[in-house]
């Protein structure tokens, strides 16, 4: 097993490498073939492990080599593939390769291809090693690497100043988290003396819940940056400005699950200490409905999905601050798969258009690219969480254990939150591919993507479709690892009323958002409609008027302070000090060296003159000496 | 009057004296030698009295390496002056600035 272990991890590693060989030259069509196929062997190899952790129930361990050992400290390039593990690699490669696949068409066309595919595969690389590791400094390397490459992702287009923008906040954003990542770490290195999460968490049950509740908050921030929780959630919407497979994958597999999964794996710490668990929960679900208050507005179609993700992670930490994390893990599988879709269809869409992202200048394209449309409606049904799709499942579970768990005040925000899932979903939906054409007035042609592009999709398509069924074979496969926490609602009438409930209120909002955007006196929005004008309009546009917020009371104080910094204390005083220690060994150099004639003569007098003045100061230093009584 | 040590000291600084000035006005490169050499004696001659005065051998002891010294130090001298003299006719030595920077 150790075999098909290293070759899911390493298999992306060397397709990234094999990519950056040719990083440099144009577009050569190998450099996303190979990493593609690279990816296909993790994503068998990932399955193996799958098949075995199922069929065995054991977990397999291996340590590759020593990484730090001094003293106490003992730190191993170690690898665990355990119950939640394999999901995550299942989910991170099946998402990775049909992304892969779908890019080597939508990056077609690009100068940097090449490039691409190498940040691409190291990117899914990072994050196999962040969910493979068995310890929490292997973590951390994975968890800094899906920082880098998301940097130099959402940066790819780095022409763009916008682009570069958005890529440096997401990159700052996630470093302020890191800090309290690595505290987290610290923290629990300071007091269980090691880093593997096996011994660490069985050393945590004899500690004070004092320590464990700054634990269990410092890693939380971590949590909260990699997975765009408020406060620090505005860079993932600004992510949008990468190519759009980069978006699927940030969205999907990597990088924003990882705070899903830190939470997860450390149930056995979060489950100590409820009350920071019911924190998080709080937190998730208000992220939940936030989140989705924006997308309802949002003129961006990619922007109006990154919210939708922003949202269903506000579902995951819900779950998992409930103690439900196989239901947080199960939502994360599910969402994987069908956001993904979702993105892949929307980067059709984007092609089609000429990069045009406002819904409100398509309409009626779903004649044109009806397989887009079929995907795109899929992945939204899935999301809006109708039976029988994945989304149901997954998300009704988490309903379920808020109700139970007698957390109404959350209950009622995630039901509400799904009602407002499923209107945003189906705007978009409705705005794009039903309705007038708008689009052919503006000039537009659309066209649908290369087949094999739709292809590469339909594996997602059927997951979000099927994977909801597979939740009784899931629970029992991650109880193994995971708290056994089962939701029962008592009576069954109750459990039907809101099952069914809730579907009815979520086809309302879906028949809602059909009859209010399909109707043929939509226009392009030009700012002076009444709706526009409103202030509930306003403050949903501008997000809450957050990054406002940030970019007066945060980002220009600190240019000033930079500037004061920079202006007055280094170019001043520190510049200053080293610049006239220098002026002044120059100058006495320039003054001193008329001595240097060349002439013996004059030589022989300046040593004539350096012994009388020595000869002057020995004798001097003598009296002092014999006349201060020593 | 008795000739002390005071004497001899007092001959020492003046010889010194001269030998200094000798070493900063010379600009002939032999003269230059000879200022040396009265440097040199008349340090000599402060070794050899304080010596005497104290009744310790090593000061004479040391007179005597200081003179072979000045020997061998003048005949190195005198060959460098004289490959000198033999490349560009004269000693003066204000002619002598070939090593400045």
């Amino acid at each position: 097993m150790e075999l098909f272990l290293y070759t899911a991890l390493f298999a992306p590693f060397v397709g990234s490498l094999f990519a950056a060989i040719f990083g440099a030259s144009p577009k050569t069509i190998i450099a996303g073939i190979i990493p593609s196929i690279l990816l296909g062997v993790s994503l068998l190899s990932s399955t193996v492990l799958l098949v075995h952790v199922l069929s065995t129930g054991e977990a397999v361990h291996v340590e590759m080599m020593t990484w730090m050992h001094t003293g106490n400290l003992y730190i191993p390039f170690g690898f665990l593939v355990d119950q939640v593990s394999v999901t995550m690699m299942m989910v991170v490669t099946v998402v990775s390769t049909v992304v892969h696949v779908y890019a080597i068409g939508y990056m077609s066309h690009d100068k940097a291809f090449n490039r691409f595919f190498a940040w691409l595969s190291a990117f899914v690389f990072s994050m196999m090693i962040l969910v493979m590791s068995d310890n929490f400094a292997g973590l951390f390397i994975g968890w800094e690497g899906v920082g880098v490459c998301s940097w130099a992702l959402i940066g790819f287009w780095y022409h763009k100043e916008s682009a570069t923008w958005a890529a440096n906040e997401a990159f700052i954003m996630n470093r302020i988290a890191d800090l309290g990542m690595l505290i987290g770490i610290f923290l629990v290195y300071w007091n269980t003396g090691t880093l593997q999460y096996h011994e660490a968490f069985e050393a945590m049950k004899h500690l004070d819940t004092g320590i464990l509740t700054t634990i269990g908050i410092f890693l939380f921030i971590g949590a909260m940056g990699k997975s765009a929780q408020f406060p620090l959630h505005t860079w993932l919407a600004d992510a949008m400005e990468g190519p759009t497979p980069v978006s699927a994958l940030i969205h999907a597999a990597t990088m924003v699950t990882a705070g899903v999964y830190l939470v997860v794996r450390s149930n056995e710490l979060y489950s100590l200490i409820p009350n920071v668990g019911l924190f998080i929960a709080s937190l998730g679900a208000f992220v939940a409905v936030f989140a989705a208050t924006m997308a309802l507005v949002n003129r961006d179609i990619k922007r109006v999905i990154a919210y939708s993700t922003l949202s269903q992670l506000g579902y995951m930490f819900a779950a998992a601050g409930l103690g439900a994390y196989w239901v947080a893990l199960f939502h994360l599988m599910a969402h994987a798969f069908f956001k993904a879709l979702l993105f892949l269809g929307g980067g059709n869409v984007m092609h089609a258009m000429s990069d045009e992202l406002d819904p409100f200048k398509m309409g009626g394209l779903g004649k044109t690219m009806k397989a887009t449309m079929i995907l795109m409606t899929l992945a939204s049904v899935a999301l809006a969480g109708l039976f029988p799709l994945a989304g149901f499942f997954s998300k009704d579970m988490i309903l379920e254990a808020a109700f139970s768990e007698h957390h109404f005040i959350i209950y009622t925000v995630l039901l509400f939150t799904a009602g407002l899932t499923a209107f945003y979903s189906f705007r978009i939906i409705a705005l794009i591919f039903h309705g007038e054409d708008r689009h052919t007035a503006l000039g537009f042609h659309p066209h649908e993507a290369y087949p094999f592009m739709i292809k590469a999709m339909i594996p997602l398509a059927i997951l979000a479709a099927i994977a909801g069924f597979a939740r009784p074979y899931y629970f029992d496969m991650v109880i193994a690892v995971l708290p056994e926490t089962e939701y029962h609602i008592h009576s069954a009438m109750t459990y039907w009323t809101m099952t069914i409930g809730t579907q009815l209120f979520v086809i309302a909002a879906i028949y809602f958002a059909y009859k209010k955007y399909m109707s043929s006196d939509i226009k392009v929005p030009d700012g002076t409609s009444e709706m526009e004008n409103s202030f509930k309009y306003k403050l949903l546009i501008n997000q809450y008027y957050i990054p406002y917020f940030y970019e007066e009371f945060l980002v220009k104080p600190y240019r000033a302070l930079s500037r004061v910094f920079w202006k007055d204390i280094d170019m001043k005083i520190v510049d200053g000090t080293v610049d006239g220690i220098a002026n002044i060994i120059y100058n006495t150099g320039e003054n001193t060296r008329g001595m240097q004639s060349g002439n013996l003569s004059t030589m022989l007098k300046w040593m004539v003159a350096g012994l009388v003045i020595l000869l002057s100061l020995a004798v001097i230093f003598g009296l002092t000496v014999k006349y201060s009584g020593v | 009057m008795e000739i002390g040590l005071s004497h001899y000291l007092v001959l020492s600084t003046i010889l010194f004296a001269i030998g200094l000035v000798g070493v900063m006005k010379r600009k002939n490169l032999l003269l230059l030698f000879f200022s040396t050499e009265i440097l040199l004696n008349s340090v000599n001659i402060a070794f050899a009295a304080i010596s005497h005065y104290y009744g310790d051998l090593t000061g004479q002891m040391f007179a005597f390496f200081v003179i072979a010294i000045a020997a061998s130090e003048v005949a190195v001298g005198l060959g460098l002056l004289i490959v000198w003299h033999k490349r560009h006719n004269n000693i003066d030595l204000d002619t002598m600035s070939s090593m400045k920077g």
